[in-house]
């Protein structure tokens, strides 16, 4: 077998999770890391996404936490010294970089080989033009365009198309910048943004209604190509496909048309040529079959996550292996065993995608339009045998309160309503259920849509049947429910027309004997006998696929679903961890979950992968086959609201018991507890009337938080100042105030510091335990707030207290296993107060920092103990390096998101590094979020006095540095009253040049510091009004400079850039940091330079190694310690 | 909800209960699977599916319709005039069409050319069991099977009698013209062939096309139902043209045609070839393809007919696509080169045989 002899391999990750780019690129990188692994190559990899499973050491060791750019790459390639690189793996990011270290020389100058496609195949189908010129050579068809550098240009050539067009900006993340003109004036608006980003765009011809399709292929060095999978989008050209429910296979094309386009996407990769993986888009015009070629991706992508889920194919593993030089009939099919992996994969099964969006996260946006720009932030993917079933159980797989297509209300007495909009947003395909049962032919939609009839026909199935159940006269008989079931209604939804409860239609289904069958996914169709263990029911079946043994004890451990603002990969971790534990056990693993960009729906660890919705009906399914106990701690929020189900229906779980968990979860109760035990927390009450929240309000004391029903979607939490903003919120967002809508009022502490402690606790008592600290005063959501690990400024007593008050609550609550609390230290009074802001017993989103960052895997432990195993613990100590999270947001991918921290959860990623001490470590962390180190000017932009003096030092200490300072105002006054000099810049709303977004625009800033008096954004954040501070923030995310909103993170990132120049900062491997502390040591005596920056942190000393001065300028409210 | 209820019995006792979506009546057959996702329009008029009842491991059936019936060979998607199979096979499919190129809904036409097709079965089930025990037969049913219900004795016919051309014809014009043995001939191949610019000229499978004066550059063998062993006939006029050292191109079952022909072996798969994802490789260059391909019999691997050698293998079982003449013009594979439906990946097949006929034509210098 000639292979390339590459025996060490870099892989490049992608970063911290953004909205188009997101856990996919953590399924590919596992799978490359070990199909590598398997040929004993040494891998390297570039990663500071902490909480992703490629970075977990039980797959490879060598992992920098560090920013994915060439310049860190380089520092890597030139300690590591690999002979060969991966480019495809880490989505767009890693892309990028790897295209500029070979237009830099660096492979060329260290040696290293580009593994797979060769850089000048990537080159063509990166940049627009040149990927036209391609596609033109061979006689292939592109959307007509038109390049345009200059927004003086479009006049000119405004004058020469024909709208509606599409403006597209190369090298960009799914679609940044792009966007549908119908005329001049849309084209201007859009061009001009756009330019902002990218060196220039491209105009074309916009395809409205053809139909988009992608091909999935795969080409080894000796030319033999294969399509593992095609899709078809619900939604046609004009929506992006990853704002687009996806289906594959494609379900509306003849023979002729998906061969057609199979060959001219095998055409294009080879005479690229690729190696490895490959995605092709092409749009197809309906009435008549003619076809362009859209977009063409030379690496893995989101798309080749997916279907390698839809269809058993293990893409990015079989990429890897041709990159190693291996062609496909040398590999084998993982699945069959007995075949090769040159084959096509046959479906018998629909798989369906549904995009998850989390508008409501920012700023509470409700019903944004959706378009050629990626906005969702996570996706489902769910299977059957027919559209119907699959689809209806993807909605519910999105965990929004759907019960499936036809969710609103539509009683007959409403039938006067009008149809509702089939504008393209996230409710559309709810809207176009809701306008079939009020009579709207299939047509009249599909012009207004333009969605292949045959998908709306589906629908119209569905509505049908829900028709006919609704009826006064309906009985539900055994051919009724049976229908129901195969379009996949659910029980509730069944009970719910029948008046009946969900347990009710279970025990009929029972009775008629009409019950879901396992089904494997086995890429063949069925045509060869394989030992798949890759699992779905379905209603279209008979007989099961697999027979249900019982020899082994069997764990379930359910994943954490759709990746939304809050619950994303860091759930994976924690499932993937789990399971592996309890396999490492003796115990027979299941998986359930039904997210495709996750590691814990590849079906090759567990023992069995259900991909399946995690509704409570499905989950006794399951449970009825399997008999297996579950866990339900690992997949946050969604499992853990199925507690009160589990608890009722007798289904065993295994880990604290579920009255506990209950009690944790109700405030009230958990209230009463923690009174019980002495432990103290944020007054608070649940209240039923506005006039008495108002009454509590003052009562308690101006700021409150104010919690609104979860009920009621849409409405997020927000800290009111004053009681003219308290009722404005009230006024403004529409609220309704009941009994079945309570209001939650609690104090709010303004500059308490908010700490998380991570935990596992066995029969009440803690067995493993770790501190982190926000930098962010309270205020932040814990989610947004940047973590440091372990703990800069509390000090022995207060995390000795801390342990106490935890101890207390595991010991009140009986924990056994993962749990988290978050604390508020209120260090106003003389002796800081301590108050529980929350208990979650479940894992937290922080579980995989604080495991990697303190190297035990918490998780692991977590499991043994819950499956009655003894864990050996080291004794843990305190680590004499720093590692810090930093939250990444996706604010440029929604437009009208404030960019500004609150209580409400609003990153869609996260990183960490490592440091030798908080600011080496805060720096790398904050570079890792792929933003820039400053250079230039600094914009300040200071609302109120106490944010002005809070900033003084800290605006010294950047003129110092030799920033130019530019200010508003007022701070440009007190800048200057203080000896800074700061140039004046105008807010927008002044009218007069230069302003603040121009000094952002034309990048004379590489910071921007923007305080606002918390109450101004508050009532603004309400009323929907655009700020000037908005102005400047939108701005800064818009053009990708660093903004910082809070002083505490301010202060400490001037304080790091005065210790350390981009080139101060060390390259090392995480097992470099829990190994060689030692060489630390050495190290820094050597480089003075940096000991001057660092001399206050202690190296080497064991505890109590405490960081003391610089704190003190980093808190400000420390008064004492 | 008033679909009318329908029965498949397998020869092994097992009985699927589903409802008639097109013509309602009983019917019997060969029950075969095919894992193609594309392209039933292609597979139902394809002539190597007479007798058989066809099986779609693809669940939802009928998605884009039914193209309209065309009288010219020539154009259009369809693979012969009407719909071959004795019987159709689904899990699920809808009453509706919304393709551009659609005429009329699956069930229509499947109503129109009187054959049933039973819906609602658990096809993945079904195919199982045919991959377990083998193809067997299957009788489709209007009536609830009773115990003592009997499969009917074998009565022998010749489907490619059935489905072969009943006189001569010729088509397109071109200075190389190539004899093509209709045994149930797919029209893709005629116009895969006539698209090169050759004159073709199809003939009934039984027919001598040597008696007269015509002149041929070279022979095709088309596809066709059925065992090769049963057309003696075409395995003679093959022997013939073998002897005349005319170039010839064998196609599925006209692959097991030449072996036999040429003294090698044919057996009966379990439960054959049948779907659009077959893996070949070309053992003489190493490369790979994906095939289509729908056949229940092979040639017998350690049987390759003397001076021939193997030209292609499947990757997924590793039995014999397809053979080749050490020396002489002498082709065979055992996959589809024309697709429809299915993958193109091969159709340089047909090239590749027609630049090798004019090149042997050169050579000999009209000999023949």
């Amino acid at each position: 077998m000639e292979k390339k002899k590459s025996t060490k391999v870099l892989i490049l990750g992608s970063g911290a999770l953004k909205i188009g780019e997101a856990g996919e690129f953590d399924y590919s990188g596992s799978q490359a890391i070990k199909a590598l692994r398997e040929e004993s190559v040494d891998v390297v990899l570039i990663n500071p996404n902490i909480a992703t499973n490629q970075t977990s050491r039980s797959l490879i060791n060598k992992i920098y936490f560090l920013p994915v750019t060439p310049y860190f790459i380089e520092k890597v390639i030139r300690k590591e010294k690999p002979d060969g690189i991966l480019l495809g793996f880490g989505g767009q990011t890693a892309l990028n970089a790897g295209l500029t270290l070979h237009k830099q020389g660096v492979f060329a100058k260290y040696k290293v080989e580009v593994l797979g496609s060769p850089v000048s195949s990537i080159e063509k189908t990166e940049d627009r033009s040149a990927f036209r010129k391609y596609i033109e050579s061979l006689g292939l068809k592109v959307p007509k365009s038109t390049v345009c550098k200059d927004i003086k240009d479009l006049r000119e050539i405004s004058a020469k198309i024909n709208f509606p067009v599409i403006v597209r900006s190369g090298f960009s993340l799914g679609g940044l910048g792009s966007g549908v003109a119908r005329n001049k004036s849309e084209l201007r608006k859009i061009a001009e943004k756009a330019l902002l980003i990218v060196p220039h765009i491209l105009i074309e011809e916009y395809l409205e209604n053809w139909k988009e399709l992608e091909y999935e292929v795969v080409r080894d060095k000796s030319d033999n190509t294969i399509v593992v999978c095609n899709m078809e989008n619900f939604d046609p050209m004009g929506i992006h496909t990853g704002e687009s429910i996806v289906v594959a296979p494609s379900q509306t094309l003849t023979n002729n048309e998906y061969h057609f386009l199979r060959k001219t996407a095998i055409e294009i990769v080879k005479n690229l040529p690729i190696i490895g993986e490959c995605n092709v888009q092409f749009a197809l015009n309906p009435q008549n079959g003619d076809y362009r070629v859209i977009e063409v991706n030379a690496r893995l992508s989101r798309s080749s996550a997916l279907a390698s889920k839809a269809t058993g194919y293990p893409l990015a593993y079989v990429a890897a292996k041709l990159a190693l030089g291996y062609t496909l009939d040398q590999i084998p099919n993982q699945v069959t065993g007995v075949t090769t992996a040159f084959f096509e994969p046959a479906l018998d099964y629909v798989v369906v995608k549904i995009p998850r969006w989390d508008f409501v996260k920012f700023n509470g946006l409700n019903e944004e339009k959706i378009g050629s720009e990626m906005q969702s932030v996570g996706e489902v993917m769910s299977i059957g045998r027919t559209f119907e079933e699959a689809f209806q159980k993807g909605i519910r797989s999105l965990d929004l309160s759907y019960e499936g297509i036809i969710s609103d209300k539509v009683k007959d007495k409403n039938k006067k309503n009008k149809f509702k909009t089939l504008h393209p947003t996230p409710s559309r395909p709810y809207n176009i259920a809701y306008n079939l049962y009020f009579g709207m032919d299939v047509l009249q939609i599909y012009k207004k849509t333009g969605i292949d009839t045959w998908f709306l026909e589906r629908i119209k199935r569905i509505v049908d049947h829900y028709r006919l159940m609704s009826q006064p006269k309906s009985q539900l008989n055994s051919d009724i429910l049976e229908e129901a079931k195969k379009l996949g209604f659910s029980d509730k939804q069944i009970g719910e027309i029948y008046k009946k409860t969900p347990e009710d239609i279970r025990r009929d289904r029972k009775k008629y004997e009409i019950l879901p069958k396992v089904c494997q996914i086995d890429t063949l169709a069925g045509e060869f006998p394989a030992q798949t263990n890759y699992l779905y029911l379905s209603y279209h079946r008979e007989d099961h696929d697999v027979i249900f043994s019982e020899e082994k004890d069997k764990v379930a451990v359910l994943g954490g679903g759709p990746y939304k603002i809050g619950s994303s990969v860091e759930f994976d971790w924690c499932a993937v961890n789990s399971v592996v534990t309890a396999k490492k056990m003796g115990y027979e693993t299941i998986v359930v979950n039904n997210n495709p960009e996750t590691v814990s729906t590849d079906y090759d660890f567990p023992d069995r992968l259900y991909f399946e919705e995690l509704s409570w009906e499905r989950i006794q399914d399951i449970y009825d086959l399997e008999k297996c106990k579950f866990i339900i701690s690992m997949g946050g929020q969604i499992p853990n609201s199925l507690v009160p189900s589990f608890e009722k229906g007798r289904v065993p779980t295994l880990g604290t018991k579920l009255e506990f968990i209950d009690a944790a979860e109700n405030r009230e109760k958990f209230s009463i507890l923690l009174d019980k035990i002495g432990v103290k927390q944020p007054v608070w009450k649940k209240l039923t009337n506005k006039k008495d929240a108002l009454k509590f309000a003052h009562r308690i004391g101006f700021p409150v938080l104010i919690r609104p029903s979860y009920v009621l979607s849409g409405s997020a939490m927000f800290v009111a100042y004053f009681e003219k903003e308290f009722e404005a919120y009230l006024s403004h967002t529409g609220m309704k105030v009941d009994n079945d809508y309570p209001l939650v009022i609690s104090k709010y502490y303004e500059e308490a510091k908010e700490v998380d402690l991570d935990g596992v606790a066995k029969n009440g008592k803690i067995v493993l335990s770790a501190i982190s600290e926000h930098v962010e005063n309270a205020g932040v959501h814990s989610g947004d707030a940047i973590l440091v690990y372990p703990a800069f400024s509390l000090g022995k007593e207060i995390e000795k207290e801390l342990l106490t008050i935890s101890g207390k609550i595991a010991h009140v609550l009986s924990i056994t296993g993962p749990f988290n609390i978050q604390f508020l230290i209120d260090k106003k009074d003389k002796i800081p107060k301590i108050r529980v802001i929350e208990t979650n017993l479940r894992a937290s989103r922080s579980m995989p920092f604080i495991s990697k960052a303190s190297a035990t895997n918490f998780i692991g432990v977590a499991t043994e103990i819950m499956l009655g195993g003894r864990p050996r613990l080291k004794v843990q100590s305190r680590p004499d390096y720093f590692c810090i999270k930093s939250p990444h947001f996706s604010f440029t991918r929604i437009r009208k998101a404030d960019p500004v921290l609150r209580v409400e959860m609003s990153s869609t990623g996260e990183v960490a590094s490592f440091g030798k001490d908080i600011y080496e470590a805060y720096l790398l962390s904050f570079l890792s979020t792929g933003l820039s180190f400053p250079k230039g000017g600094v914009l300040l932009s200071l609302g109120g006095l106490a944010g002005k003096r809070r900033m003084l030092s800290g605006a010294a200490k950047l003129h110092k540095l030799g920033f130019k300072i530019y200010a508003t105002g007022k701070t440009a006054k007190f800048l200057n009253e203080n000896y800074i000099p700061a140039k004046l810049v105008y807010k927008v709303h002044e009218g007069k040049k230069p302003d603040v977004v121009d000094v952002i625009q034309s990048r004379k800033v590489g910071l921007v510091i923007n305080l606002s008096d918390d109450s101004e954004i508050a009532i603004k954040e309400v009323v929907r009004e655009y700020t000037d501070g908005y102005l400047i923030r939108r701005a800064a995310v818009d053009n990708n400079i660093h903004l910082i909103t809070r002083a505490e993170s301010a202060i400490l990132f001037i304080e790091a850039l005065t210790k350390y120049g981009l080139d101060d900062l060390d390259v090392y491997r995480r097992d470099e940091y829990l190994a060689k502390l030692q060489s630390f040591k050495i190290q820094r005596s050597k480089d003075t330079k940096t000991q001057n920056c660092g001399a206050k942190f202690k190296i080497g000393k064991k505890k109590g190694n405490y960081i003391d001065i610089p704190v003190r300028n980093f808190l400000n409210n420390n008064k004492e310690e | 909800m008033n679909k009318k209820k329908g029965y498949l019995i397998l020869e092994n006792g097992k009985v699927f209960e589903g409802f008639f979506a097109g013509a309602e009546k009983d019917v019997s057959g060969e029950v075969v699977f095919s894992t193609g996702m594309v392209g039933y329009p292609e597979s139902l008029t394809d002539p190597s599916y007479k007798g058989q009842i066809l099986v779609f491991t693809y669940p939802m059936i009928g998605n884009y319709g039914f193209p309209k019936k065309r009288d010219d060979v020539l154009s259009g998607s369809l693979e012969s005039k009407e719909i071959q199979v004795s019987a159709l096979v689904l899990s699920d499919t809808y009453d509706h069409e919304s393709h551009w190129e659609a005429n009329e809904s699956l069930v229509c036409r499947l109503k129109k050319d009187n054959v049933p097709a039973l819906a609602g079965i658990d096809t993945r089930t079904l195919t199982k069991i045919i991959r377990k025990s083998g193809v067997m037969k299957g009788i489709i049913s209007q009536q609830k099977p009773t115990a003592s219900r009997l499969f009917l004795s074998d009565e022998k016919v010749n489907p490619v009698d059935q489905v072969s051309c009943k006189e001569k014809r010729v088509y397109g014009s071109g200075k190389i013209h190539i004899l093509l043995i209709d045994c149930g001939v797919k029209y893709n191949i005629l116009r895969s062939l006539i698209n090169l610019g050759v004159k073709v000229t199809r003939i009934p499978w039984d027919q001598d096309p040597f008696d007269g004066n015509s002149l041929y550059d070279g022979v095709i063998i088309s596809n066709g139902p059925g065992d090769p062993k049963d057309v003696k006939e075409t395995i003679n006029t093959v022997s013939t043209a073998m002897d005349k050292k005319i170039p010839i191109l064998g196609i599925c079952l006209g692959n097991q045609i030449l072996s036999l022909a040429a003294g090698g072996d044919t057996y009966k798969l379990k439960y054959g070839h049948r779907g659009q994802n077959q893996p070949v490789k070309d053992v003489t260059s190493g490369k790979c393809y994906i095939t289509t391909q729908n056949h229940g019999y092979a040639v017998k691997e350690d049987d390759i007919p003397k001076g021939f050698e193997p030209w292609f293998i499947n990757l997924n079982d590793q039995t014999n696509e397809g053979i080749r003449h050490k020396t002489l013009p002498f082709y065979s594979v055992q996959f589809h080169p024309e697709a429809c439906p299915g993958p193109t990946d091969t159709s340089w097949v047909f090239d590749f045989f027609i630049s090798g006929v004019n090149r042997w034509k050169r050579k000999n210098q009209l000999k023949y």
